[in-house]
């Protein structure tokens, strides 16, 4: 066999096991093998054997849920995938783009209260940019929501109306 | 700052005009005729950067701000352009391989060289603004996410087949395990393009003009644009170093006299 034949040889080798990986990755079982988070739908399907499990899940932050106390730093809020709602409750700030009605994923685990005990909170965007709308301050709305001051961060982002 | 329109010259139109002017005095101080032009590439290396700087200053002080991340968003539009140059020059290390395999001319080997090589410092550009990105958003650098992990492997992957090329001594087979190595490391950059899709990720699905304001799309594109055409300079000056390379590889031996 000569060179040319050879490296066209290698040439289909390499592109059928190329497209065999990309095959079994896309249509195979890893992504429901694979979750990244569950939805508090199902985590309580799983009932009490979820609880004390290190899971993610992910979820809308309720509107009006957040409670900040600076003074020992705790955390509480509830997240919702439209079906079912979950109250977490956790230690530290969250990240800054943290606010009504945006997803977060949080790490942690079910504690037989019910309650989600997590120090991870994720903030997931989606995939939408836009400026703001008028009278709306995005550096506002954190800082409020900080200060507890639902309201004030209500004022701040039209968006969590809009949502809402 | 002022918006770019009520400068009395653009940044990059001030550049541009600068380089232009540099070449003609290089040229009549190398006694060439003064409009002699450089190798063609740098024509799309002069525009690319005169457009970068533009894109850049209008991403930094006159893009508006992002209603959720505020004055963040702004390394959009050094993220969002290194992850659609990643995606292209590494498709195009694809066919490369490809193409050096059906037809076994050299050009092609040396072309997957240099678009490995470029894609590689983009993946890594990429990763280093995302990061930076993440941080301050998301919350972290870095997470076990199903985006996050692909593209990594990705670059792993690409930084693997340079490794590997720089193992092989014999030109030919460096030339059809660089291609071997290339087409399957291209896995990797399609499980990367698709893993928002397939997979629950913290990060975002590809966004479109439909999911971002018109503003925000005009600068991503000029960006894009600009880094696109640095992107065809930087493949094309990394070309021009394998050819030669390969030159010097197949030269026969100097004669002993000459060495004497």
């Amino acid at each position: 066999m000569n060179e040319h034949a050879k490296r066209r040889l290698f040439a289909l080798g390499a592109l059928a096991i190329g497209g065999a990986a990309l095959f079994w990755v896309s249509a195979g079982q890893m992504g429901e093998d694979l979750v990244y988070y569950w939805s508090p739908t199902e985590l309580l399907e799983h009932g009490a054997s979820a609880e004390g499990a290190t899971v993610r899940i992910m979820g809308m932050v309720e509107p009006g849920s957040t409670e900040w106390s600076p003074s020992d730093q705790r955390l509480a809020f509830r997240i919702t995938d439209g079906a079912q709602t979950i109250a977490v409750l956790g230690q530290g700030a969250p990240p800054q783009m943290f606010r009504d009605g945006i997803g977060v994923v949080v790490e942690g685990e079910l504690g037989s209260d019910g309650v989600f005990h997590s120090d991870t909170v994720i903030v997931k965007h989606n995939n939408e940019y836009k400026p703001p709308a008028e009278g709306e301050m995005p550096e506002e709305v954190y800082k409020a929501l900080m200060k507890d001051d639902p309201e004030a961060a209500q004022r701040a982002s039209l968006a969590a109306q809009e949502g809402s | 700052m002022p918006p770019i329109e009520s400068l009395p010259i653009s940044p990059g139109a001030a550049v541009g005009l600068v380089a232009l002017v540099a070449i003609v005095v290089a040229n009549q101080r190398a006694g060439r005729t003064p409009w002699a032009l450089p190798r063609w590439e740098h024509a799309f290396g002069l525009v690319g950067l005169c457009t970068i700087l533009n894109g850049q200053y209008m991403g930094l002080f006159e893009a508006p701000r992002e209603r959720m991340m505020g004055e963040v968003a702004r390394i959009l539009y050094v993220h969002v352009p290194s992850a659609w140059l990643t995606m292209v020059v590494f498709l195009f290390t694809f066919l490369f391989a490809v193409a050096f395999l059906f037809t076994g001319r050299k050009v092609f080997d040396q072309l997957v060289e240099a678009t490995i090589e470029v894609g590689v410092v983009l993946a890594i550009l990429l990763q280093c603004t995302g990061m930076l990105f993440a941080k301050p958003t998301w919350g972290m650098y870095w997470d076990w996410d199903p985006r996050l992990v692909s593209t990594a492997v990705m670059t792993l992957s690409f930084i693997g087949v340079l490794t590997l090329r720089s193992l092989v001594v014999d030109a030919d087979q460096r030339a059809t395990w660089t291609s071997v190595g290339a087409i399957l490391a291209s896995t990797s950059m399609a499980v990367t393009y698709y893993s928002v899709q397939w997979w629950r990720s913290v990060h975002q699905m590809q966004s479109s003009p439909d999911t971002v304001a018109k503003p925000i799309v005009l600068v991503l594109r000029i960006n894009a644009f600009a880094l696109l055409f640095l992107t065809v300079w930087f493949v094309a000056r990394r070309w021009r170093i394998a050819a030669a390379r390969a030159r010097e590889d197949e030269a026969p031996p100097l004669p002993e006299e000459v060495l004497a």
